[in-house]
């Protein structure tokens, strides 16, 4: 186990930040970390990394406790904070020799790291500017190049793509991607569509709870008790035989000739709907299931708790 | 601590500011030994240098704060704080690295300042004639006070994100702890206390070690106020674990 995070606690003033989560990431995962604003990503990530002290709770990183061994634990880390902060009037040469240097990388070999990572981030357009004279999408990317210089096997991302623009997001999708054999990559973000391109895993939080913790396909599953049906006709048709269907419990009407259709997942009602349009000659147009998506399973597992 | 140092020496080099407080500080001090009458040692007749270790500690007094302000206070305001503080790297080679960079910065500047003593050395009649023991002594004080005053600076950087809120206080501490206390001591209640409420001042171990008397109890009142002042930006720095 990569990570390991045991009870952890984090107490702001009166405010539990974090409240009792406990998971575990192995080599070679990608976890996604999702949540609202203020749910308690950021803290649990500062926590990890050793910015911040839990208030109870361990946290181990490549079997050691961050807080007993912060300098060695730190080694094995590479992290990009939420802003992505970095010495502007930097050079991005000077900016990641001076990186690998805090990590005891030397001579040659730091070198070859350094001009290694502006090939994989694809900083070599931008490799000779200051770091202030880049864009968003390019200080990302030192970002990103910063947290991967000492080849680290734990990677701690905390929101990568917010505020990038559609194409750098693919682009450090991409790249971590890339990155991700051999390392465990913890990354935050809200951006549903992210999460299920790249993670594994995914861990939902609320209000400093975990409330999911699964792979996609889990949680997709786990949700899905009934199926909501389109179905839409061009003429008028019997709604109570609609609603005598086996396995259909509602029928309701959305518009003319548009109903909705609630059922039961295990009898698939869509073939019985065709047949019995096709047997009373009704116009059908339209069939379609409604995928539960992953913004919805968020919604409700995040908002029900909200009071 | 050693690339610390190195970036942080290289973003001095790098900036307009340590150019401007080393050219300013050359500057005012020449004004005030070679050009200004009440204070030239033209006009004064005496080979010797009191004008520069006089006037240098006021000058330093503001030129340091402005050097040290953005050492942590930048550093909070845009974050790079949290960069820092997560590489594999403890509280305290972070604020030795910084506290480095500044003094070295220090003595970059106080090193021009030898051609004067060569000037005066040669001007005097005789040639030589100058008190070389308290010159060495003088040198040895000023970079110490430059030094005391480069970690009150690197002290109340890291108190505050606001850099210009860093540099009153830093200026305000330099002031108290050069002559705020012997000016405290004249206060007429503290009785037998002022003689050592005088010694909490810098400019009484100044005062001495600028005779040439490299008193062991002078080194170790620098050292110990710099020792204090560094531990408590570790404080300081160490708070967002409490």
């Amino acid at each position: 186990m990569s990570i390991v995070i045991k009870n952890l606690v984090k107490q702001y003033g009166s405010q539990k930040a974090v409240n009792n989560i406990s998971f575990e990431a192995k080599k070679g995962e990608i976890l996604g970390f999702l949540g609202p604003n203020g749910a308690g990503k950021s803290t649990t990530m500062k926590i990890t990394t050793g910015y911040l002290p839990p208030t109870e709770g361990t946290v181990e990183v490549c079997g050691m406790d961050v807080t007993e061994k912060p300098v060695e634990t730190k080694k094995n880390i590479g992290y990009l904070p939420e802003h992505n902060p970095l010495y502007l009037d930097m050079f991005v040469h000077e900016y990641l020799q001076f990186v690998g240097a805090l990590y005891g990388l030397k001579g040659n070999y730091l070198k070859d790291r350094v001009k290694e990572m502006v090939e994989i981030c694809g900083l070599g357009l931008e490799q000779k500017k200051k770091i202030g004279a880049l864009s968003k999408g390019y200080r990302q990317r030192v970002g990103l190049a910063q947290a991967l210089i000492h080849n680290p096997p734990v990677l701690i991302l905390d929101e990568p793509t917010s505020g990038l623009d559609p194409n750098q997001i693919l682009e450090i999708r991409k790249l971590i991607k890339s990155v991700s054999q051999d390392k465990t990559i913890v990354f935050s973000t809200h951006i549903m569509q992210e999460v299920q391109a790249l993670c594994d895993r995914v861990i939902i939080i609320n209000s400093g709870n975990i409330v999911a913790n699964s792979t996609i396909a889990e949680l997709k599953s786990n949700r899905e008790t009934f199926a909501v049906i389109h179905a839409e006709f061009s003429g008028t048709i019997d709604i109570d035989q609609l609603r005598n269907l086996e396995g259909v419990n509602e029928v309701i009407e959305a518009g003319i000739g548009k109903y909705k259709i609630r059922a039961n997942t295990e009898s698939e009602v869509r073939p019985k709907i065709f047949k019995l349009a096709s047997e009373l000659n009704w116009p059908l147009i339209g069939l379609n299931q409604e995928e539960h998506s992953l913004e919805n399973i968020f919604q409700s597992l995040t908002k029900k708790d909200r009071n | 601590m050693l690339s610390i140092l190195k970036k942080e020496i290289n973003s001095f080099l790098n900036s307009l500011i340590a150019y401007m407080a080393i050219i300013v500080f050359l500057i005012a001090i020449g004004l005030f030994m070679w050009v200004f009458p009440a204070t030239s040692i033209l006009e004064y007749g005496f080979a010797d240098m009191e004008t520069l270790f006089s006037m240098a500690p006021y000058i330093f007094m503001f030129l340091i704060p402005a050097i040290t302000m953005r050492s942590f206070a930048e550093e909070k305001k845009t974050g790079t704080i949290e960069f820092l503080l997560t590489k594999p790297l403890t509280d305290t080679q972070i604020i030795i690295g910084k506290y480095l960079a500044t003094v070295f910065l220090v003595l970059i500047s106080i090193l021009p300042t030898l051609i004067y003593y060569f000037s005066v050395y040669l001007l005097g009649n005789p040639v030589g004639n100058i008190d070389t023991a308290g010159v060495i002594g003088s040198y040895i004080g000023l970079f110490l006070l430059g030094s005391v005053f480069c970690s009150i600076g690197v002290f109340s950087s890291s108190i505050t994100d606001n850099q210009i809120l860093s540099f009153i206080i830093a200026t305000f501490l330099c002031f108290l702890i050069y002559e705020g206390f012997s000016y405290i001591s004249t206060i007429n209640v503290w009785s037998n206390f002022s003689y050592y409420i005088e010694q909490l001042g810098i400019s009484y171990h100044y005062a001495s070690i600028s005779k040439g008397l490299i008193d062991s109890k002078t080194l170790l009142y620098f050292f110990s106020v710099i020792f204090i002042m560094l531990s408590a930006t570790k404080l300081v720095l160490g708070s967002r674990k409490w």
